[in-house]
């Protein structure tokens, strides 16, 4: 009897605070006519913020696989000076808010920031522009990987890689054909994750890329524009368009997540 | 030959290798007996470059391996929980060193062969470890470790998870192989009979040092100190002599040379009656006499006798 109530709990709690806006979303784009949301969807901004989300996650969660995988062995096989700050400063983006380090970007990048006067003597434009986007992107999407790897190498242990070793196994051999293999699951579902949280980011983005229309315009961005112009109906097919990548991220997770107590 | 000269490792402040030289002799099978702690699983990593010694030297087949990263020794290894690569099939894993070696595919899949024949795997090779049981795994990784043809076998601990049937079953089996193969196998136990059953050689480490090299035989006949005497096979303490406890002779009554002593518990295994008992003084002590001659005193529980060695060691 409590364990259904408990169920119960939970379903209610998820119902209300996820798919609860979710269909009201729904609902809405229905009552303001789908001619609508769906203009708003092929319109040339629009489909340019997709695309260009698109294009930072595509930069972003490679960049984060490699990194995640490499910090996750450096921790957990390696021992060196500074190891606990590593594993700490992983964490970082999980604790700050994302508004945080977008302005901590432009005391870097900005016209008297420390780096800024060298890019712009050298034509590079990074606020407002591309480079900005990409960099807050990876710096809020850091974690997921790592932390997914970390535990998964710890409890695979070192013993398969020094059998490989002792088979003849150079370092390299042993992690494409041993460490690799043996963490896949993991790292999949840390790159699920990374997407999702790149395709979803939009605080650090708002404050670095200025948010200008069919250039650095992202899609959620794009959901804050049609809002702000009182274009509702384009404000939830935009939202809505990013609420279904969010159900397809959802059932990807729960296909790759690892089953508890199951050893892949 | 393998040969280990003044080898010392600490892990932090814990030494775990104190000065240990060792030699084994090219196509014999050496067990490193001892206690946890005493730095046999550490010297076997050493050899096989595992780990790296703080100072001393390893010479493995003539060569100089002290620096030579694992990969390059030429060693085979069989760990203690297999370590079987999971995602592989037994075939796959088997036939890892050979692929790493980037042998031909069909040298590969004979070799294969061979060697599920040899480790009695027939029928097995499609599996994955984890549908295989503890011995299966644990033959399978001997295997694994033979498919290079390395000039070493080392084996830590390899039968230290398995049940006991299991256990004397792949004894009996290492011991074939090796007569078969004759590699030069070094293997690491803390079961005193596993070494004296396996071993032509037994090498009996504790605290970091080697107490005594020698055959199963010299080591109980002539133990070299009191750690010796009382790790390989029992031993019952008599003042400054020990007592083996088949060198104790038990008669119903006192005389000038015995001690009174009161029996705990007898335990009847085979042909052989161990008794438990205690001495006057409190101290333990253990006693190994025939069936016919426990029948003939009619020792029962609770009884008082009194015994007197036979044949003693003094160190």
């Amino acid at each position: 009897m409590r364990r259904l109530s408990l169920r119960f709990a939970a379903f209610g709690y998820l119902l209300v605070i996820l798919l609860g806006p979710l269909a009201m979303l729904f609902w809405r784009i229905w009552a303001e006519g789908l001619g609508k949301a769906w203009s708003a969807l092929i319109d040339a901004d629009t489909v340019h913020a997709f695309k260009l989300t698109l294009e930072v996650a595509s930069i972003a969660v490679p960049l984060n696989t490699i990194f995640g995988i490499v910090v996750g062995l450096a921790v957990v096989r390696r021992r060196f000076p500074g190891k606990g700050v590593v594993n700490a400063f992983v964490d970082l983006p999980l604790a700050l808010s994302p508004v945080v380090v977008g302005l901590s970007l432009f005391l870097l990048f900005g016209r008297t920031g420390w780096f800024g006067p060298w890019f712009t003597a050298h034509g590079i434009q990074v606020l407002f522009a591309l480079p900005a986007i990409v960099l807050v992107t990876v710096f809020v999407s850091v974690p997921y990987v790592a932390r997914e790897v970390i535990p998964t190498l710890r409890e695979l242990g070192e013993e398969q890689e020094q059998a490989a070793h002792t088979l003849g196994a150079s370092g390299w051999q042993a992690f494409w054909r041993i460490t690799l293999p043996s963490i896949r699951w993991a790292v999949i579902y840390g790159v699920v994750v990374t997407t999702a949280r790149c395709l979803g980011e939009y605080g650090a983005v708002a404050v670095v890329s200025g948010s200008i229309s069919g250039r650095t315009e992202t899609a959620t961005l794009r959901v804050q524009d049609y809002y702000e112009n009182l274009d509702q109906a384009g404000a939830y097919g935009v939202a809505l368009m990013l609420g279904l990548i969010a159900i397809v991220v959802l059932v990807l997770m729960t296909a790759f997540r690892p089953k508890d107590g199951a050893v892949r | 030959m393998i040969t280990a000269t003044h080898v010392s490792k600490r892990f932090g402040d814990f030494v775990a290798l104190d000065d240990v030289s060792i030699e084994v002799a090219t196509g014999s099978l050496t067990a490193l007996l001892g206690p946890s702690g005493s730095g046999k699983s550490t010297l076997l990593r050493i050899i096989a470059g595992l780990e790296r010694p703080d100072a001393g030297e390893i010479v493995l087949a003539g060569e100089a391996a002290t620096s030579v990263p694992p990969q390059e020794r030429g060693v085979g290894f069989v760990f203690q929980h297999y370590a079987a690569f999971k995602h592989m099939t037994v075939r796959d894993n088997i036939g890892f060193a050979l692929k790493i070696r980037k042998r031909p595919r069909a040298e590969i899949r004979a070799r294969v062969d061979e060697l599920i024949e040899l480790v009695q795997l027939r029928g097995f090779g499609h599996r994955f470890p984890a549908q295989l049981s503890g011995g299966q795994r644990q033959r399978m990784a001997l295997a694994r470790a033979l498919a290079a043809e390395p000039k070493v076998l080392l084996l830590d601990e390899p039968f230290g998870a398995l049940d006991a049937r299991v256990r004397t079953e792949l004894r009996t089996w290492l011991r074939r192989l090796h007569e078969e193969t004759h590699t030069t196998t070094v293997f690491v136990t803390h079961d005193q009979e596993e070494a004296m059953e396996v071993a032509d050689n037994v090498v009996v480490m504790n605290r970091g040092r080697v107490e005594q090299a020698a055959s199963p035989r010299v080591l109980y006949d002539t133990p070299a100190n009191a750690f010796v005497m009382s790790f390989v096979g029992r031993a019952n303490r008599f003042g400054e002599s020990w007592v083996r406890p088949h060198d104790l002779e038990v008669t119903l009554e006192p005389n000038g040379s015995t001690r009174e002593v009161q029996i705990d518990r007898l335990v009847h295994v085979g042909h052989e009656v161990r008794a438990e008992l205690t001495r006057d003084d409190g101290e333990p002590v253990s006693l190994q006499l025939t069936r016919d001659e426990a029948e003939r005193l009619e020792l029962q529980p609770g009884q008082i006798v009194y015994v007197r060695p036979v044949r003693q060691t003094v160190f």
